[in-house]
């Protein structure tokens, strides 16, 4: 890929997320800490593309590991924020604040 | 699958992290924002299965399958059946260690991945490439074995204090220059071993910068460890030349870091002070106030008789309440109260419980209702007209210091101020100090009670006698 679309992409992807999350209230901010980081676990997708390259038994090992600890990571990070804002599903009123 | 659809899955992937990020900063959306990140981290991952990638030594995309897809799979199933059961059985108290503990897998999974990598890189590789696979080795090792400290201090296996040694700044520096020159030795000299020492260093250099890092800042760190796992994922992207991967991870850093500034603030700390407090901490003179003071302590039927009498009472609920599991006590003795005709509400901290937010989670798994939630600039103007103020296993989140003693560590963090009600009780297992290690007026005050002992059996013994009154 082309050095300065990767460079527009990154550079995108910062004020993006700056923004998505400039107002949170401080109830959220471990949930949200909690998504963001099974979000990052899609480095899955990135250990799957190694474990398909590796030649040598070294290299699988360590992919291989890595698969299982991205897959940990990714859905065990979306399963316990889900439980975590499952709490909050009987808030009905003032639900705004 | 062609290339132009899977790079466009992938960018579909990619805008349901952002929407994902969005609803997750909304009450009303959370949940749902959440599911959406779940689905596109699933699509994304499905849709590696049906398109290979070109290997970087510069042999052609093979056909489908993946090779080593049965190792593949089998790696999957095992993430998934340690991954599952650890987020659905963890107790919600144990919830902050669990994060932190899935994002030092993270990291662990992103510095694994750029070794292979690494060690797969042909001689065509660009400078470029060698320098971002390095990079997430070093963040990805440093955020691994911090997180791992960081989940010992929640969990408690060891202290929550911060560890300060004799020179241990120069220590840190030695190591960070140490990392930062094996790094210039990787990226010259391409071999395996520098690559294993630079491993190696980086995970040193985690546990040190988190060692000094005292317990009531460890979830600042956490956010923080989180940011960085998202640029190693980023950097994995540029590497393995996915977008998919750069914009996820770019987006977690992105946000990681404004959240991690985000609670900083909500906690009144310095972001620099936390993190760099290893570098001018003191060992704390804790104990220099120690001589005896006379302070009111009560029984279970006095605070059963205050409580029966008055018209409004406002829980204020802390880090004590949580380790004592009391949450669904203090429920039963909400309920009790309003059944007499009381009026009651929890006063919420920013802070309180081991993150922010903490506190929510955990009453709202006791069904407390969420209507009598009422957080910090809801409920402080209401203290003139309470009669009663119950601080459950909180300290610093109502020490008046932090608004009457400028130079003290929690001067300016913003409290719940219970002194303006009529009366305060505390909740207490003893007169240690809270984590900020700062003696608390409040408690010598003629109008505070304490009532020592574990949370949980002395509230069930105030809500027994609340009930024979």
């Amino acid at each position: 890929m082309e050095p300065m679309a990767i460079l527009s992409i990154f550079v995108l992807a910062v004020f993006v997320g700056f923004e998505v999350v400039s107002k949170v209230s401080s109830t959220l901010h471990t949930p949200l800490m909690s998504g963001a980081n099974a979000i990052h676990g899609v480095i899955l997708v990135g250990a799957i593309i190694v474990a398909d390259h590796s030649h040598t038994n070294l290299e699988l090992g360590l992919s291989l590991a890595a698969i299982v600890l991205a897959t940990i990571n990714m859905v065990g990070g979306f399963v316990v924020t889900d439980r975590m804002l499952e709490m909050f599903k009987v808030k009905k009123k003032g639900a705004d604040q | 699958m062609s290339s132009t659809l899977y790079d466009l899955i992938g960018l579909a992937a990619g805008v349901c992290f952002i929407l994902a990020l969005k609803g997750l900063s909304h009450p009303k959306t959370a949940r749902r924002g959440n599911l959406i990140g779940a689905l596109g981290a699933t699509v994304a991952t499905l849709v590696v299965f049906l398109y290979v990638t070109k290997p970087k030594d510069g042999s052609p995309a093979h056909s489908l399958p993946l090779h080593n897809l049965g190792w593949i799979l089998g790696a999957i199933a095992v993430g998934l059946a340690i991954g599952v059961p650890a987020a659905r059985k963890v107790q919600m108290t144990q919830m902050p260690q669990l994060v932190a503990l899935f994002n030092g897998v993270g990291g662990g999974a992103a510095a694994l991945v750029a070794i292979v990598e690494y060690l797969n890189l042909g001689a065509e590789a660009t400078k470029a490439e060698v320098i971002f696979t390095v990079f997430t080795v070093v963040v990805g090792c440093v955020s691994f074995s911090g997180s791992i400290i960081t989940f010992m201090k929640l969990q408690e296996l060891m202290t929550t204090r911060p560890v300060v040694f004799p020179g241990g700044r120069f220590v840190i520096a030695g190591t960070l220059a140490a990392v930062l020159g094996v790094s210039g030795w990787v990226v010259a000299a391409l071999g395996t071993t520098p690559l294993l020492v630079l491993a190696a260093l980086s995970l040193l250099f985690g546990i040190l910068f988190v060692l000094p890092v005292g317990g009531a800042d460890v979830p600042i760190v956490i956010s923080l460890l989180n940011a960085f796992t998202g640029l190693t994922v980023a950097a994995s992207g540029y590497v393995l030349n996915s977008t998919l991967l750069i914009i996820a991870g770019t987006l977690v850093g992105a946000s990681g870091t404004i959240l991690t500034r985000l609670m900083a603030e909500a906690m009144g700390r310095s972001l620099f002070g936390t993190l760099f407090g290893a570098f001018t901490a003191k060992p704390q003179d804790v104990a220099a106030a120690g001589e005896e003071r006379p302070v009111r302590s009560g029984s279970p039927d006095d605070v059963a008789i205050l409580l029966n009498y008055a018209r409004r009472v406002v829980i204020v609920p802390g880090f004590g309440l949580a380790v004592a599991q009391a949450q669904h006590t203090v429920r039963e003795l909400a309920d009790l109260m309003i059944s007499k005709g009381i009026d009651v509400a929890y006063g919420i901290h920013p802070v309180a419980g081991r993150m922010p937010g903490h506190m929510n989670v955990l009453l709202a798994e006791a069904n407390v209702p969420y209507d009598q939630l009422a957080e910090m600039d809801e409920v402080n103007p209401t203290f003139g007209q309470t009669d009663v103020a119950i601080v459950i296993g909180a300290n610093d989140v109502v020490n008046p210091a932090a608004k009457t003693t400028p130079g003290c560590p929690i001067y300016g963090m913003p409290i719940l101020e219970v002194s303006n009600a009529a009366n305060v009780i505390f909740l207490k297992r003893s007169m240690r100090p809270g984590f900020a290690g700062i003696e608390n007026e409040l408690l010598y005050d003629p109008k505070t009670m304490l009532l020592f002992g574990d949370a949980k059996a002395s509230l069930t013994k105030v809500v027994s006698a609340l009930k024979a009154l």
